[in-house]
Protein backbone atom coordinates (compact mmCIF):
# COMPACT_ATOMS: atom_id res chain seq x y z
CA UNK A 1 0.00 0.00 0.00
CA UNK A 2 2.82 2.42 0.37
CA UNK A 3 3.77 1.77 -3.03
CA UNK A 4 0.55 3.40 -3.75
CA UNK A 5 1.30 6.03 -1.75
CA UNK A 6 4.34 7.15 -3.58
CA UNK A 7 3.29 6.82 -6.89
CA UNK A 8 0.69 9.35 -6.20
CA UNK A 9 2.49 12.06 -8.15
CA UNK A 10 2.30 10.48 -11.30
CA UNK A 11 -1.38 11.55 -10.25
CA UNK A 12 -4.98 10.84 -12.10
CA UNK A 13 -6.88 13.90 -12.54
CA UNK A 14 -5.98 16.86 -10.35
CA UNK A 15 -8.39 18.87 -8.40
CA UNK A 16 -8.11 22.75 -9.15
CA UNK A 17 -8.30 23.60 -5.53
CA UNK A 18 -6.35 22.98 -2.59
CA UNK A 19 -4.22 20.42 -3.85
CA UNK A 20 -3.10 18.96 -0.57
CA UNK A 21 -6.73 18.11 0.79
CA UNK A 22 -7.25 16.40 -2.80
CA UNK A 23 -4.00 14.30 -2.43
CA UNK A 24 -4.80 13.17 1.02
CA UNK A 25 -8.68 12.35 0.21
CA UNK A 26 -6.92 10.30 -2.94
CA UNK A 27 -4.67 8.21 -0.63
CA UNK A 28 -7.57 7.84 1.69
CA UNK A 29 -9.76 6.69 -1.23
CA UNK A 30 -7.47 4.36 -2.49
CA UNK A 31 -5.97 2.57 0.93
CA UNK A 32 -9.97 2.34 1.40
CA UNK A 33 -10.28 0.30 -1.88
CA UNK A 34 -7.42 -1.34 -1.77
CA UNK A 35 -7.99 -2.94 2.09
CA UNK A 36 -11.53 -3.71 0.58
CA UNK A 37 -10.52 -5.85 -2.19
CA UNK A 38 -7.69 -6.97 -0.22
CA UNK A 39 -9.95 -8.31 2.82
CA UNK A 40 -12.94 -9.63 0.12
CA UNK A 41 -11.37 -10.78 -2.79
CA UNK A 42 -7.82 -11.52 -2.56
CA UNK A 43 -8.01 -13.04 0.98
CA UNK A 44 -10.46 -16.09 0.36
CA UNK A 45 -7.88 -16.77 -3.12
CA UNK A 46 -5.41 -17.12 -0.91
CA UNK A 47 -6.65 -18.70 1.65
CA UNK A 48 -8.17 -21.20 -0.69
CA UNK A 49 -4.49 -21.56 -2.37
CA UNK A 50 -2.80 -21.78 1.54
CA UNK A 51 -5.29 -24.48 2.54
CA UNK A 52 -4.73 -26.52 -0.35
CA UNK A 53 -1.03 -26.68 -0.19
CA UNK A 54 -1.32 -26.98 3.86
CA UNK A 55 -0.10 -30.72 3.76
CA UNK A 56 2.16 -29.84 1.28
CA UNK A 57 2.69 -30.79 -2.79
CA UNK A 58 2.79 -34.47 -2.59
CA UNK A 59 -0.84 -34.77 -0.65
CA UNK A 60 -2.04 -31.64 -2.63
CA UNK A 61 -1.20 -34.13 -5.87
CA UNK A 62 -2.82 -37.07 -4.08
CA UNK A 63 -5.92 -35.76 -3.81
CA UNK A 64 -6.31 -34.10 -7.45
CA UNK A 65 -5.06 -37.91 -8.83
CA UNK A 66 -8.06 -39.10 -6.70
CA UNK A 67 -10.25 -41.39 -9.03
CA UNK A 68 -13.33 -39.62 -7.74
CA UNK A 69 -11.88 -35.95 -8.50
CA UNK A 70 -10.81 -37.34 -11.84
CA UNK A 71 -14.46 -38.95 -12.70
CA UNK A 72 -15.78 -35.42 -11.77
CA UNK A 73 -13.42 -33.05 -13.63
CA UNK A 74 -14.34 -35.79 -16.89
CA UNK A 75 -18.21 -34.93 -16.06
CA UNK A 76 -17.43 -30.81 -16.09
CA UNK A 77 -15.95 -31.03 -19.02
CA UNK A 78 -19.03 -33.58 -20.90
CA UNK A 79 -21.10 -30.85 -19.30
CA UNK A 80 -19.41 -27.82 -20.54
CA UNK A 81 -18.75 -29.94 -23.87
CA UNK A 82 -22.50 -30.24 -24.53
CA UNK A 83 -24.02 -26.98 -22.79
CA UNK A 84 -21.67 -24.31 -24.22
CA UNK A 85 -22.24 -25.34 -28.31
CA UNK A 86 -25.99 -25.73 -27.60
CA UNK A 87 -26.08 -21.98 -26.35
CA UNK A 88 -23.20 -20.75 -29.22
CA UNK A 89 -25.81 -21.98 -31.59
CA UNK A 90 -28.80 -20.68 -29.79
CA UNK A 91 -26.94 -17.22 -29.24
CA UNK A 92 -25.92 -17.02 -33.18
CA UNK A 93 -29.40 -17.44 -34.36
CA UNK A 94 -31.02 -14.93 -31.05
CA UNK A 95 -28.24 -12.53 -32.03
CA UNK A 96 -29.24 -12.52 -35.69
CA UNK A 97 -33.00 -12.12 -35.62
CA UNK A 98 -32.30 -9.57 -32.66
CA UNK A 99 -30.30 -7.31 -34.53
CA UNK A 100 -30.64 -7.87 -38.24
CA UNK A 101 -34.65 -7.67 -38.78
CA UNK A 102 -37.34 -5.63 -37.42
CA UNK A 103 -40.24 -7.12 -36.04
CA UNK A 104 -42.50 -6.66 -32.23
CA UNK A 105 -41.75 -7.34 -29.23
CA UNK A 106 -38.02 -7.45 -29.71
CA UNK A 107 -37.57 -5.64 -26.47
CA UNK A 108 -39.83 -8.23 -24.67
CA UNK A 109 -37.39 -11.33 -26.38
CA UNK A 110 -34.13 -9.68 -25.00
CA UNK A 111 -35.66 -9.93 -21.51
CA UNK A 112 -36.46 -13.15 -22.04
CA UNK A 113 -33.15 -14.38 -23.26
CA UNK A 114 -31.99 -12.55 -19.82
CA UNK A 115 -34.41 -13.89 -17.80
CA UNK A 116 -32.14 -17.08 -16.38
CA UNK A 117 -30.22 -14.95 -14.75
CA UNK A 118 -32.24 -13.35 -12.60
CA UNK A 119 -33.68 -16.78 -11.50
CA UNK A 120 -32.32 -18.33 -8.60
CA UNK A 121 -30.00 -21.32 -9.82
CA UNK A 122 -32.31 -23.91 -7.60
CA UNK A 123 -34.98 -22.74 -8.81
CA UNK A 124 -33.65 -24.12 -12.37
CA UNK A 125 -32.54 -27.17 -10.67
CA UNK A 126 -36.10 -27.80 -9.35
CA UNK A 127 -38.26 -27.01 -13.15
CA UNK A 128 -36.09 -30.02 -14.10
CA UNK A 129 -37.02 -32.03 -11.32
CA UNK A 130 -40.88 -30.71 -12.29
CA UNK A 131 -40.70 -31.60 -15.58
CA UNK A 132 -38.49 -35.11 -15.42
CA UNK A 133 -38.84 -36.04 -12.32
CA UNK A 134 -40.29 -39.11 -11.12
CA UNK A 135 -43.10 -37.46 -10.00
CA UNK A 136 -42.81 -34.80 -12.80
CA UNK A 137 -44.54 -34.17 -15.97
CA UNK A 138 -42.70 -36.14 -18.10
CA UNK A 139 -42.12 -38.64 -15.20
CA UNK A 140 -44.14 -41.46 -16.20
CA UNK A 141 -43.75 -41.63 -19.74
CA UNK A 142 -39.44 -41.68 -19.49
CA UNK A 143 -39.90 -44.45 -17.02
CA UNK A 144 -41.64 -46.34 -19.37
CA UNK A 145 -38.88 -45.62 -21.94
CA UNK A 146 -36.59 -46.72 -19.05
CA UNK A 147 -34.65 -42.85 -19.79
CA UNK A 148 -33.12 -41.42 -16.66
CA UNK A 149 -32.84 -37.55 -16.39
CA UNK A 150 -33.00 -36.60 -12.89
CA UNK A 151 -30.24 -37.96 -10.55
CA UNK A 152 -28.05 -39.01 -13.92
CA UNK A 153 -26.17 -37.16 -16.62
CA UNK A 154 -28.86 -35.42 -18.46
CA UNK A 155 -30.12 -33.63 -15.93
CA UNK A 156 -27.37 -32.09 -15.38
CA UNK A 157 -26.13 -30.84 -18.45
CA UNK A 158 -29.52 -29.40 -18.92
CA UNK A 159 -29.62 -27.68 -15.66
CA UNK A 160 -26.36 -26.10 -16.86
CA UNK A 161 -27.63 -25.27 -20.25
CA UNK A 162 -30.85 -23.72 -18.33
CA UNK A 163 -28.66 -20.96 -16.51
CA UNK A 164 -26.11 -20.30 -19.08
CA UNK A 165 -28.84 -19.89 -22.12
CA UNK A 166 -28.16 -15.95 -22.04
CA UNK A 167 -24.10 -15.47 -22.13
CA UNK A 168 -23.42 -15.80 -25.67
CA UNK A 169 -26.16 -13.97 -26.80
CA UNK A 170 -25.65 -11.01 -24.67
CA UNK A 171 -22.31 -10.91 -25.86
CA UNK A 172 -22.74 -11.05 -29.39
CA UNK A 173 -26.35 -8.24 -29.83
CA UNK A 174 -24.44 -5.07 -28.85
CA UNK A 175 -21.33 -6.57 -31.04
CA UNK A 176 -23.68 -7.29 -34.02
CA UNK A 177 -25.91 -4.13 -33.28
CA UNK A 178 -22.69 -2.27 -34.11
CA UNK A 179 -21.52 -4.36 -36.71
CA UNK A 180 -24.14 -3.37 -38.67
CA UNK A 181 -25.44 -5.11 -42.25
CA UNK A 182 -23.55 -3.31 -44.89
CA UNK A 183 -21.19 -6.02 -45.18
CA UNK A 184 -23.45 -8.30 -45.22
CA UNK A 185 -25.91 -6.80 -47.58
CA UNK A 186 -22.82 -6.38 -50.12
CA UNK A 187 -21.78 -10.43 -49.88
CA UNK A 188 -24.94 -10.96 -51.03
CA UNK A 189 -24.80 -9.06 -53.67
CA UNK A 190 -21.70 -9.95 -54.57
CA UNK A 191 -23.19 -14.18 -54.97
CA UNK A 192 -22.46 -15.61 -51.48
CA UNK A 193 -25.45 -17.77 -49.88
CA UNK A 194 -26.81 -17.66 -46.54
CA UNK A 195 -24.84 -20.01 -44.92
CA UNK A 196 -21.67 -18.57 -47.30
CA UNK A 197 -22.02 -14.70 -45.62
CA UNK A 198 -22.55 -15.82 -42.24
CA UNK A 199 -19.06 -17.95 -42.38
CA UNK A 200 -17.21 -15.84 -43.93
CA UNK A 201 -18.65 -12.13 -43.22
CA UNK A 202 -20.63 -12.18 -40.11
CA UNK A 203 -18.78 -14.24 -37.86
CA UNK A 204 -15.80 -13.21 -38.49
CA UNK A 205 -16.55 -9.68 -37.88
CA UNK A 206 -17.99 -10.73 -34.51
CA UNK A 207 -15.10 -13.13 -33.26
CA UNK A 208 -13.83 -11.18 -30.47
CA UNK A 209 -17.65 -11.31 -28.84
CA UNK A 210 -18.34 -14.73 -29.72
CA UNK A 211 -15.07 -15.78 -27.64
CA UNK A 212 -15.65 -14.15 -24.90
CA UNK A 213 -19.25 -15.19 -24.69
CA UNK A 214 -17.68 -18.51 -25.14
CA UNK A 215 -15.02 -17.73 -22.09
CA UNK A 216 -18.28 -16.67 -19.82
CA UNK A 217 -20.39 -19.25 -20.91
CA UNK A 218 -17.65 -22.16 -20.29
CA UNK A 219 -16.68 -20.37 -16.49
CA UNK A 220 -20.07 -20.29 -15.97
CA UNK A 221 -20.91 -23.74 -16.56
CA UNK A 222 -17.92 -25.21 -15.34
CA UNK A 223 -18.72 -23.77 -11.63
CA UNK A 224 -22.00 -24.30 -11.77
CA UNK A 225 -23.37 -25.51 -8.09
CA UNK A 226 -26.70 -24.56 -7.30
CA UNK A 227 -28.79 -25.77 -10.25
CA UNK A 228 -26.59 -28.96 -10.80
CA UNK A 229 -26.81 -29.44 -7.05
CA UNK A 230 -30.83 -30.39 -7.01
CA UNK A 231 -30.54 -32.46 -9.73
CA UNK A 232 -27.56 -34.84 -9.66
CA UNK A 233 -28.15 -36.76 -7.00
CA UNK A 234 -24.74 -36.53 -6.05
CA UNK A 235 -23.71 -40.08 -6.38
CA UNK A 236 -19.90 -40.48 -6.09
CA UNK A 237 -18.17 -40.60 -9.25
CA UNK A 238 -20.83 -41.03 -11.70
CA UNK A 239 -22.99 -37.72 -11.38
CA UNK A 240 -20.51 -35.40 -9.00
CA UNK A 241 -19.38 -31.93 -10.92
CA UNK A 242 -16.36 -30.64 -9.56
CA UNK A 243 -18.17 -27.81 -7.63
CA UNK A 244 -20.37 -30.97 -6.31
CA UNK A 245 -17.29 -33.02 -5.45
CA UNK A 246 -15.66 -29.98 -3.54
CA UNK A 247 -18.77 -29.78 -1.27
CA UNK A 248 -18.76 -33.49 -1.12
CA UNK A 249 -15.56 -33.33 0.61
CA UNK A 250 -16.01 -30.13 2.39
CA UNK A 251 -18.85 -31.74 4.11
CA UNK A 252 -16.86 -35.33 5.01
CA UNK A 253 -14.24 -32.64 6.28
CA UNK A 254 -11.57 -33.68 4.07
CA UNK A 255 -10.60 -29.98 4.23
CA UNK A 256 -7.14 -30.42 2.53
CA UNK A 257 -8.80 -32.98 -0.67
CA UNK A 258 -11.54 -29.81 -0.71
CA UNK A 259 -9.60 -27.23 -1.04
CA UNK A 260 -7.51 -28.82 -3.62
CA UNK A 261 -9.92 -29.60 -6.16
CA UNK A 262 -11.53 -26.03 -5.09
CA UNK A 263 -7.60 -24.76 -6.47
CA UNK A 264 -8.36 -26.03 -9.98
CA UNK A 265 -11.87 -23.94 -10.06
CA UNK A 266 -9.87 -20.93 -8.31
CA UNK A 267 -7.30 -21.42 -11.18
CA UNK A 268 -9.62 -21.43 -13.77
CA UNK A 269 -11.44 -18.64 -12.48
CA UNK A 270 -7.83 -16.33 -12.01
CA UNK A 271 -7.48 -17.38 -16.12
CA UNK A 272 -11.07 -16.02 -17.04
CA UNK A 273 -10.01 -13.27 -15.52
CA UNK A 274 -7.04 -12.63 -17.09
CA UNK A 275 -8.41 -13.19 -20.25
CA UNK A 276 -11.19 -11.10 -19.77
CA UNK A 277 -9.01 -7.82 -19.12
CA UNK A 278 -7.14 -9.06 -21.74
CA UNK A 279 -10.11 -8.78 -24.23
CA UNK A 280 -11.34 -5.61 -22.45
CA UNK A 281 -7.97 -3.59 -23.22
CA UNK A 282 -8.04 -4.65 -26.87
CA UNK A 283 -11.69 -3.53 -26.92
CA UNK A 284 -10.89 -0.51 -25.79
CA UNK A 285 -8.32 -0.16 -28.05
CA UNK A 286 -10.61 -0.68 -31.18
CA UNK A 287 -12.92 1.34 -30.82
CA UNK A 288 -12.50 5.32 -29.91
CA UNK A 289 -14.96 5.76 -27.29
CA UNK B 1 -13.91 2.94 -21.05
CA UNK B 2 -12.45 0.35 -18.68
CA UNK B 3 -15.20 -1.69 -18.25
CA UNK B 4 -15.43 -5.56 -18.30
CA UNK B 5 -17.78 -8.29 -17.07
CA UNK B 6 -21.37 -9.32 -17.76
CA UNK B 7 -23.19 -6.73 -16.67
CA UNK B 8 -22.41 -3.71 -18.43
CA UNK B 9 -22.86 -5.60 -21.47
CA UNK B 10 -26.92 -5.46 -20.20
CA UNK B 11 -25.67 -1.69 -19.95
CA UNK B 12 -24.69 -1.65 -23.57
CA UNK B 13 -27.85 -3.95 -24.90
CA UNK B 14 -30.08 -1.54 -23.72
CA UNK B 15 -27.92 1.55 -24.59
CA UNK B 16 -28.00 0.26 -28.17
CA UNK B 17 -31.77 -0.09 -27.99
CA UNK B 18 -32.46 2.57 -26.86
CA UNK B 19 -29.69 5.32 -28.40
CA UNK B 20 -29.16 3.90 -31.13
CA UNK B 21 -31.18 0.63 -32.14
CA UNK B 22 -34.59 1.94 -32.78
CA UNK B 23 -33.59 5.08 -34.35
CA UNK B 24 -30.93 2.87 -37.09
CA UNK B 25 -33.57 0.59 -38.01
CA UNK B 26 -36.27 3.84 -38.29
CA UNK B 27 -33.67 5.46 -40.65
CA UNK B 28 -32.87 2.47 -42.53
CA UNK B 29 -36.76 2.15 -43.50
CA UNK B 30 -37.29 5.25 -44.18
CA UNK B 31 -34.40 5.88 -46.96
CA UNK B 32 -33.88 2.21 -47.98
CA UNK B 33 -37.18 0.24 -49.08
CA UNK B 34 -37.78 -3.23 -47.07
CA UNK B 35 -35.99 -3.97 -43.93
CA UNK B 36 -35.61 -7.68 -44.15
CA UNK B 37 -33.06 -7.69 -47.01
CA UNK B 38 -31.41 -10.63 -45.19
CA UNK B 39 -31.93 -13.81 -45.42
CA UNK B 40 -32.64 -16.14 -42.66
CA UNK B 41 -35.22 -14.50 -40.61
CA UNK B 42 -37.52 -17.56 -39.99
CA UNK B 43 -34.77 -20.20 -39.42
CA UNK B 44 -33.00 -17.75 -36.68
CA UNK B 45 -36.26 -16.65 -34.99
CA UNK B 46 -37.46 -20.52 -35.12
CA UNK B 47 -34.25 -21.71 -33.24
CA UNK B 48 -34.48 -18.68 -30.69
CA UNK B 49 -38.33 -19.49 -30.19
CA UNK B 50 -37.98 -22.88 -29.98
CA UNK B 51 -34.73 -23.19 -27.55
CA UNK B 52 -35.89 -20.32 -25.54
CA UNK B 53 -39.43 -22.28 -25.15
CA UNK B 54 -37.99 -25.91 -24.44
CA UNK B 55 -35.14 -24.71 -22.56
CA UNK B 56 -36.58 -22.09 -19.89
CA UNK B 57 -40.19 -21.09 -20.93
CA UNK B 58 -41.81 -24.25 -20.52
CA UNK B 59 -39.78 -25.87 -17.51
CA UNK B 60 -40.42 -22.39 -15.77
CA UNK B 61 -43.82 -22.21 -16.69
CA UNK B 62 -44.55 -26.07 -14.62
CA UNK B 63 -43.57 -24.50 -11.10
CA UNK B 64 -46.97 -21.89 -11.48
CA UNK B 65 -48.55 -25.00 -12.84
CA UNK B 66 -47.44 -26.98 -10.08
CA UNK B 67 -48.29 -24.28 -7.89
CA UNK B 68 -51.91 -23.45 -8.91
CA UNK B 69 -52.75 -27.40 -8.63
CA UNK B 70 -52.49 -26.25 -4.70
CA UNK B 71 -55.22 -24.03 -4.34
CA UNK B 72 -55.23 -21.01 -2.16
CA UNK B 73 -55.53 -22.49 0.95
CA UNK B 74 -53.10 -24.93 0.68
CA UNK B 75 -50.75 -22.60 -0.67
CA UNK B 76 -51.30 -19.90 2.10
CA UNK B 77 -50.50 -22.71 4.95
CA UNK B 78 -47.19 -23.44 2.38
CA UNK B 79 -46.30 -19.79 2.59
CA UNK B 80 -47.82 -18.56 5.58
CA UNK B 81 -45.85 -21.46 7.46
CA UNK B 82 -43.31 -19.69 10.22
CA UNK B 83 -40.50 -21.86 8.74
CA UNK B 84 -41.15 -20.56 4.94
CA UNK B 85 -41.91 -16.57 6.13
CA UNK B 86 -38.65 -16.78 8.23
CA UNK B 87 -36.99 -18.15 5.27
CA UNK B 88 -38.05 -15.71 2.98
CA UNK B 89 -37.85 -12.81 5.34
CA UNK B 90 -34.22 -13.68 5.70
CA UNK B 91 -33.46 -14.22 2.18
CA UNK B 92 -35.07 -11.00 1.36
CA UNK B 93 -33.45 -8.89 4.26
CA UNK B 94 -29.84 -10.37 3.71
CA UNK B 95 -29.74 -9.70 0.05
CA UNK B 96 -30.93 -5.78 1.24
CA UNK B 97 -28.06 -5.57 3.39
CA UNK B 98 -25.87 -7.33 0.78
CA UNK B 99 -26.80 -4.60 -2.16
CA UNK B 100 -26.48 -1.78 0.31
CA UNK B 101 -23.17 -2.62 1.51
CA UNK B 102 -22.17 -3.23 -2.49
CA UNK B 103 -23.72 0.40 -3.52
CA UNK B 104 -21.18 1.80 -1.25
CA UNK B 105 -18.46 0.14 -2.06
CA UNK B 106 -18.85 -0.41 -5.48
CA UNK B 107 -19.24 3.07 -5.21
CA UNK B 108 -16.08 3.57 -3.98
CA UNK B 109 -13.88 0.99 -6.31
CA UNK B 110 -15.57 2.23 -9.67
CA UNK B 111 -14.67 5.81 -8.04
CA UNK B 112 -10.81 4.99 -7.12
CA UNK B 113 -10.78 2.94 -10.80
CA UNK B 114 -12.06 6.22 -12.81
CA UNK B 115 -10.51 9.01 -11.50
CA UNK B 116 -7.01 7.92 -10.35
CA UNK B 117 -3.79 6.56 -11.47
CA UNK B 118 -1.74 4.27 -9.24
CA UNK B 119 0.22 0.96 -8.93
CA UNK B 120 -2.21 -2.00 -9.05
CA UNK B 121 -5.04 -0.26 -10.35
CA UNK B 122 -5.41 -2.97 -13.88
CA UNK B 123 -4.85 -5.69 -11.29
CA UNK B 124 -7.92 -4.40 -9.22
CA UNK B 125 -10.06 -3.85 -12.23
CA UNK B 126 -9.36 -7.30 -13.56
CA UNK B 127 -10.31 -8.96 -9.55
CA UNK B 128 -13.22 -7.43 -9.81
CA UNK B 129 -15.03 -9.72 -12.03
CA UNK B 130 -13.65 -12.37 -9.47
CA UNK B 131 -17.24 -13.25 -8.19
CA UNK B 132 -18.04 -13.92 -11.19
CA UNK B 133 -16.36 -16.15 -12.37
CA UNK B 134 -15.32 -18.06 -9.17
CA UNK B 135 -17.91 -20.98 -8.44
CA UNK B 136 -20.19 -20.06 -5.75
CA UNK B 137 -19.27 -23.39 -3.68
CA UNK B 138 -15.35 -22.07 -3.88
CA UNK B 139 -16.29 -18.64 -2.15
CA UNK B 140 -18.85 -20.19 0.04
CA UNK B 141 -16.42 -22.92 1.34
CA UNK B 142 -13.23 -20.10 1.21
CA UNK B 143 -15.48 -17.15 3.01
CA UNK B 144 -15.97 -19.59 5.56
CA UNK B 145 -12.88 -21.08 6.30
CA UNK B 146 -11.58 -17.93 6.69
CA UNK B 147 -14.62 -16.48 9.08
CA UNK B 148 -15.06 -19.52 10.78
CA UNK B 149 -13.56 -19.66 14.99
CA UNK B 150 -10.30 -20.66 13.57
CA UNK B 151 -10.05 -19.01 10.09
CA UNK B 152 -7.69 -16.21 9.48
CA UNK B 153 -10.36 -13.26 10.04
CA UNK B 154 -12.68 -15.57 12.35
CA UNK B 155 -9.85 -16.38 15.30
CA UNK B 156 -9.46 -12.13 15.37
CA UNK B 157 -13.12 -11.62 15.23
CA UNK B 158 -13.11 -14.23 18.30
CA UNK B 159 -11.12 -12.35 20.35
CA UNK B 160 -13.41 -9.65 20.14
CA UNK B 161 -16.28 -11.87 20.52
CA UNK B 162 -17.65 -11.33 17.28
CA UNK B 163 -19.28 -14.09 15.48
CA UNK B 164 -19.67 -13.82 11.56
CA UNK B 165 -19.79 -17.32 10.31
CA UNK B 166 -22.40 -19.55 10.42
CA UNK B 167 -24.99 -16.37 11.66
CA UNK B 168 -27.31 -14.65 9.47
CA UNK B 169 -24.09 -12.02 9.26
CA UNK B 170 -22.27 -14.66 7.41
CA UNK B 171 -25.05 -14.74 4.78
CA UNK B 172 -24.80 -10.53 4.20
CA UNK B 173 -20.47 -11.59 3.68
CA UNK B 174 -21.39 -14.09 1.35
CA UNK B 175 -24.20 -11.87 -0.67
CA UNK B 176 -21.51 -8.81 -0.30
CA UNK B 177 -18.68 -11.17 -1.95
CA UNK B 178 -21.04 -12.81 -5.55
CA UNK B 179 -23.34 -9.07 -5.93
CA UNK B 180 -19.67 -6.51 -5.88
CA UNK B 181 -19.03 -6.99 -9.26
CA UNK B 182 -22.81 -5.68 -10.50
CA UNK B 183 -22.28 -2.48 -8.76
CA UNK B 184 -18.84 -1.56 -10.26
CA UNK B 185 -19.33 -2.66 -13.74
CA UNK B 186 -22.59 -0.66 -14.12
CA UNK B 187 -21.23 2.27 -12.67
CA UNK B 188 -17.83 2.52 -14.11
CA UNK B 189 -18.68 3.23 -17.43
CA UNK B 190 -20.61 5.95 -16.51
CA UNK B 191 -18.58 7.37 -14.14
CA UNK B 192 -15.43 7.13 -16.72
CA UNK B 193 -18.09 8.89 -19.61
CA UNK B 194 -18.29 11.82 -16.82
CA UNK B 195 -15.74 14.46 -17.90
CA UNK B 196 -14.07 15.64 -14.54
CA UNK B 197 -14.32 18.93 -15.81
CA UNK B 198 -17.88 19.08 -14.52
CA UNK B 199 -17.15 18.92 -11.29
CA UNK B 200 -14.00 21.39 -11.90
CA UNK B 201 -16.26 23.51 -13.25
CA UNK B 202 -19.16 23.65 -10.52
CA UNK B 203 -16.27 24.03 -8.29
CA UNK B 204 -15.09 27.29 -10.33
CA UNK B 205 -18.38 28.22 -9.69
CA UNK B 206 -17.89 28.32 -6.27
CA UNK B 207 -19.38 24.70 -5.40
CA UNK B 208 -17.40 23.29 -2.50
CA UNK B 209 -15.75 19.67 -3.32
CA UNK B 210 -18.71 18.19 -1.17
CA UNK B 211 -21.18 19.83 -3.27
CA UNK B 212 -19.34 19.34 -6.84
CA UNK B 213 -20.32 15.69 -5.53
CA UNK B 214 -23.37 15.92 -4.20
CA UNK B 215 -25.08 17.80 -6.70
CA UNK B 216 -23.40 17.38 -9.85
CA UNK B 217 -21.34 13.95 -9.70
CA UNK B 218 -23.82 11.90 -7.45
CA UNK B 219 -27.07 12.63 -9.48
CA UNK B 220 -25.43 11.95 -12.72
CA UNK B 221 -24.61 8.46 -11.57
CA UNK B 222 -27.89 8.06 -9.46
CA UNK B 223 -29.58 5.94 -12.40
CA UNK B 224 -26.73 3.49 -12.61
CA UNK B 225 -26.35 3.00 -9.23
CA UNK B 226 -29.62 1.79 -8.35
CA UNK B 227 -29.80 -0.23 -11.27
CA UNK B 228 -26.03 -1.57 -9.58
CA UNK B 229 -28.15 -2.24 -6.31
CA UNK B 230 -31.19 -3.96 -7.96
CA UNK B 231 -28.99 -6.57 -9.50
CA UNK B 232 -27.13 -7.19 -6.72
CA UNK B 233 -30.21 -7.76 -5.41
CA UNK B 234 -31.63 -10.01 -7.35
CA UNK B 235 -28.31 -12.01 -7.30
CA UNK B 236 -28.73 -12.57 -4.08
CA UNK B 237 -31.96 -13.06 -3.29
CA UNK B 238 -31.65 -16.40 -5.69
CA UNK B 239 -27.53 -17.13 -4.57
CA UNK B 240 -27.63 -20.39 -2.93
CA UNK B 241 -24.20 -21.80 -3.25
CA UNK B 242 -21.84 -19.50 -1.59
CA UNK B 243 -24.45 -19.31 1.37
CA UNK B 244 -25.29 -22.84 2.53
CA UNK B 245 -21.41 -23.42 3.57
CA UNK B 246 -21.60 -20.07 5.88
CA UNK B 247 -25.17 -19.71 7.03
CA UNK B 248 -25.03 -22.91 9.36
CA UNK B 249 -28.53 -23.25 8.02
CA UNK B 250 -30.46 -23.14 11.26
CA UNK B 251 -34.39 -23.26 10.79
CA UNK B 252 -35.51 -20.27 11.68
CA UNK B 253 -32.86 -18.33 12.33
CA UNK B 254 -30.28 -19.05 9.00
CA UNK B 255 -32.17 -21.37 6.90
CA UNK B 256 -32.26 -19.26 3.14
CA UNK B 257 -35.69 -19.32 1.01
CA UNK B 258 -33.62 -21.79 -1.68
CA UNK B 259 -32.12 -24.08 0.85
CA UNK B 260 -35.51 -24.82 1.87
CA UNK B 261 -36.77 -25.22 -1.52
CA UNK B 262 -33.95 -27.89 -1.74
CA UNK B 263 -35.07 -29.11 1.72
CA UNK B 264 -38.51 -29.78 0.31
CA UNK B 265 -37.48 -31.44 -2.83
CA UNK B 266 -35.23 -33.87 -1.20
CA UNK B 267 -38.85 -35.08 0.78
CA UNK B 268 -40.75 -35.07 -2.25
CA UNK B 269 -42.65 -32.32 -1.57
CA UNK B 270 -42.81 -30.75 -5.06
CA UNK B 271 -46.03 -28.85 -4.66
CA UNK B 272 -44.53 -27.30 -1.37
CA UNK B 273 -41.40 -26.61 -2.87
CA UNK B 274 -42.67 -25.00 -6.41
CA UNK B 275 -45.03 -22.61 -4.11
CA UNK B 276 -41.88 -20.90 -2.29
CA UNK B 277 -40.28 -21.04 -5.96
CA UNK B 278 -43.34 -18.92 -7.33
CA UNK B 279 -43.10 -16.22 -4.51
CA UNK B 280 -39.13 -15.91 -5.37
CA UNK B 281 -39.84 -15.60 -9.28
CA UNK B 282 -42.11 -13.12 -8.92
CA UNK B 283 -39.98 -11.05 -6.87
CA UNK B 284 -37.43 -11.78 -9.40
CA UNK B 285 -39.44 -10.94 -12.69
CA UNK B 286 -40.66 -7.93 -10.64
CA UNK B 287 -37.02 -6.77 -9.99
CA UNK B 288 -36.34 -7.75 -13.48
CA UNK B 289 -38.67 -5.31 -15.15
CA UNK B 290 -37.65 -2.17 -12.50
CA UNK B 291 -34.03 -3.13 -14.09
CA UNK B 292 -35.30 -3.00 -17.41
CA UNK B 293 -36.74 0.40 -16.28
CA UNK B 294 -33.57 1.68 -14.67
CA UNK B 295 -31.20 0.67 -17.58
CA UNK B 296 -33.63 2.53 -20.47
CA UNK B 297 -33.33 5.71 -17.75
CA UNK B 298 -29.71 5.24 -17.40
CA UNK B 299 -28.84 5.09 -21.64
CA UNK B 300 -31.46 8.61 -21.05
CA UNK B 301 -29.28 10.06 -18.44
CA UNK B 302 -26.07 9.46 -19.90
CA UNK B 303 -27.18 10.63 -23.48
CA UNK B 304 -28.50 13.82 -21.81
CA UNK B 305 -24.91 14.55 -19.65
CA UNK B 306 -22.67 14.02 -22.92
Amino acid sequence: MSSAVHASVAGGVAWPASPSRAEWERRLLIAAAMAFVGAFLVLPLAFVLASALRNGFAAYVTALADPDALAALRLTLVVVAVAVPCNCVFGIAAAWAITRFDFRGKNALVTLIDLPLSVSPVIAGLVCVLVFGQRGWLGPSLEALDVQVIFAVPGIVLATTFVTVPFVARELIPVMQAQGRDQEEAALLLGASGWQMLRRVTLPGVRHGLVYGVILCTARAMGEFGAVSVVSGHIRGVTDTLPLHVEMLYNEYQFTAAFAVASLLVLAALLVVVVQSLFDRRRRAASPA
Amino acid sequence: MSHSGILDRNLTIAQAFDAEGGIYFRQRRSTRAPARTLPGFGLAMGVTLVYLSLIVLIPLSATFVMTAQLGVRELLSVIGSPRVLSSLRLTFSAALAAALIDALFGLLLAWVLTRYAFPGRRVMNALIDLPFALPTAVAGIALTGLLAGNGWIGAWLATHDLKVAFTPLGIVVALTFVGLPFVVRTVQPVLSSLAPEFEEAAQTLGASRLQAFTRVVFPALLPALLTGFALSLARGIGEYGSVIFIAGNIPMVSEIAPLLIVTKLEQYDYPGAAAIASVMLVASFALLLAINALQAWTARHRRDTQ
